[in-house]
């Protein structure tokens, strides 16, 4: 049988290269001044989906909510063989917390209509919250397994799986549809195939249309063209979306600031050494 | 005010010890808003766990027992929850950040429409003032939930202030029980459920338990190794220092990265949260991801050669030099004074 998957994937700040301009004053993401990638984990979620591809066959759908940039991370996912990709902007769906983020989410897998499996990866990098998967799971009232580490068995109407727990790991067995969240030690994901990249690469959503070349847009060539949906495509309340559809707010963001407590520097040398651990025994923290 | 409510996860037939450590910060919380703290406890078999319960600190636990619940899965779990929620109306329900407890909470949010905090490492009760087009509202004793945020290079602050009940996961390792073993009863709570046959479909078919070789916080003394290490081979010495102190060896995130040690010794925002008395790095320069698991150390010592590395800004005492050199020289001069 082929199966109709949905990937959930993120654009994400590269969390590794941050530098003091991440955040603006009022708590949000200062987006410009940091480099964005295909969230790692997303990007094993893809992978758990084209493995399922190569072997049974299915309509594999990348879903990406994000501002029109975002839709790279559906060109990287064209290339390495998703056969259809949407891309959920709107100014109202800005700011959105998880809960917020889940209901723009549940309601374009709605409109999408029949999926057996929705694949997410474990957690995005920037906010490393892993609530998106289940928050969208319980909206469409469907089962869940996360921290998935390996897909065991897939049959017609069921699905078995490894997932990770506290102290070692389950192998559970549930029905189908589900929403599954992948770790990175799933899979590794394979690289864009050239042959789709020459393909896909001028895929575009009309969103993002400035960020491209006048003069191929000019020229005969017709582009793929990377759906965008807003709130009134997905029949999303707006006083469920983004800011306003969020009930947590950032009160406060600190850069973290290192205490300096009672300091000593402690000579290298015999007698340095020497009265460090004297002074550490006579306060009976060693010995 | 309403109360303080904690799930307890239960691991193994077990407690998990975040719960104990959750209902340790719920009473502090529930005093702050002289309010009640209570415990969220579903499974099946279950009352033997009353006692500890009260014992750490829960005035009510709201429970419901049903053979169907002998094992976690989201969807009976969810279900089970939302319903003692919805009847106890409490102000804050708090929930261990371990693998079931992020799979649950979430959909209880989802559920309910309100909001959660992942993964906290603080929480305080405060006062909050909210602007809005010009016009401001004023909200008294609510929960901050901090957390580390952006790859633990910012702390945050989040709150949830116009909805019920404000909801947070706590890492595990951070909050400090606290028991009273005076206290061994009070009020129970049972709620009945009917968990219709669709919501029973997932099936455990196989559990590994595997055992961590390191309990990183069953010593009160941890030697950790860093980058500036170098090599497997020079973690020896790092072991050999340990084992001197009685202690167990931990280490950064880039000297697991680097294949210098396995994960179960990682000490940091991905790996563990420590707070032992004595705390040797070595070798660590104290980037921010490892700075957030070890912070809270009674005392630390830093041996580095770069005299400007950030860790000598928390530590206790810093020696500038090479671990090579002085290492040993701790080794001798612990021994020397032992005897």
């Amino acid at each position: 049988m082929s199966y109709n998957i949905i990937v959930l994937a993120k654009q994400v700040p590269d969390t590794k290269n941050i530098t003091g301009d991440a955040m603006k004053p009022d708590g949000t993401v200062n987006r410009i001044a940091l480099p964005t990638i295909f969230n790692p984990e997303d990007l094993n979620a893809l992978e758990e989906a084209l493995k399922i591809k190569d072997e049974y066959g299915a309509k594999i759908t990348v879903l990406t909510m994000g501002p029109p940039s975002a839709a790279e991370v559906l060109r990287q996912s064209l290339f390495r063989g998703a056969d259809d990709v949407i891309l959920l902007s709107d100014r109202k769906f800005a700011a959105a917390d998880t809960l917020a983020t889940s209901y723009v989410l549940s309601l374009a897998i709605k409109k999408i209509g029949k999926f057996d499996l929705i694949i997410g990866g474990r957690q995005a990098i920037d906010g490393d919250t892993a609530q998106v998967g289940p928050q969208t799971a319980e909206k469409l009232k469907v089962n869940q397994a996360t921290c998935v580490n390996d897909i065991v068995e897939l049959t017609n109407d069921s699905i078995t799986v490894n997932r990770n727990t506290d102290h070692g790991s389950e192998t559970i067995k549930t029905k189908l549809p589900i929403l599954l969240t992948i770790t990175a030690e799933a899979n590794t994901p394979r690289p864009p195939s050239v042959k789709k990249t020459l393909t896909y690469k001028n895929a575009l959503s009309l969103i993002e249309k400035n960020d491209y070349d006048e003069e191929y847009l000019k020229s005969n060539k017709k582009p793929f063209v990377i759906k965008n949906w807003d709130h009134k495509d997905i029949n999303a309340k707006t006083e469920r979306c983004g800011l306003t559809g969020s009930p947590t707010q950032v009160k406060k963001i600190e850069n973290i600031v290192l205490e300096t407590g009672n300091f000593k520097n402690i000579e290298n040398s015999a007698s340095g050494i020497k009265n460090l651990i004297s002074e550490l025994m006579s306060e009976h923290i060693i010995g | 005010m309403n109360e303080v409510l904690v799930y307890i996860e239960l691991q193994n037939e077990k407690i998990a010890d975040v719960s104990l450590e959750l209902l340790g910060k719920a009473q502090d919380l529930a005093k702050k808003t002289s309010a009640k703290c209570g415990a969220i406890l579903i499974g099946n078999n279950i009352k033997n766990h009353h006692e500890i319960l009260f014992q750490y600190g829960a005035d009510t636990i709201y429970s419901t027992e049903d053979l169907s619940l002998k094992n976690y899965a989201p969807l009976p779990y969810t279900k089970t929850v939302c319903e003692i929620v919805e009847k106890s109306k409490p102000q804050i329900v708090l929930y261990g950040a371990t693998v079931n407890g992020r799979d649950l909470a979430p959909r209880i949010a989802s559920k309910l429409k309100v909001g959660l905090t992942a993964d906290c490492t603080e929480l305080q009760i405060g006062d909050y003032q909210k602007k809005k087009k010009g016009e401001i509202k004023n909200y008294k004793n609510i929960l901050y939930q901090i957390r580390p945020a952006f790859g633990g290079n910012i702390i945050a602050t989040i709150v949830s202030p116009d909805h019920r009940p404000q909801m947070a996961t706590v890492r595990p390792g951070v909050m400090k029980v606290k028991k009273n073993d005076k206290t061994n009863s009070g009020k129970v709570v049972n709620i009945k459920t009917d968990i219709p046959q669709e919501l029973l479909i997932t099936e455990i078919i196989k559990t590994i338990k595997i055992e961590k070789n390191v309990d990183l916080n069953a010593s009160s003394i941890i030697v950790a190794g860093g980058m500036g290490v170098g090599s497997k081979e020079n973690f020896k010495l790092i072991h050999k220092l340990a084992k001197t102190l009685g202690g167990i060896v931990g280490a950064s995130r880039a000297a697991v990265d680097a294949n210098f040690i396995n994960a179960d010794h990682q000490i940091g925002q991905t790996g563990t949260t420590v707070q032992p008395k004595l705390y040797i790095a070595v070798g660590i320069s104290g980037q921010i991801q490892h700075i957030a698991g070890m912070s809270n150390s009674n005392r630390i010592i830093a041996i580095n050669t770069d005299k400007d590395a950030p860790i000598f800004q928390i530590a206790n005492y810093g020696i500038v030099g090479d671990f090579n050199d002085v290492i040993p020289k701790l080794i001798k001069t612990f021994k020397t004074l032992k005897k």
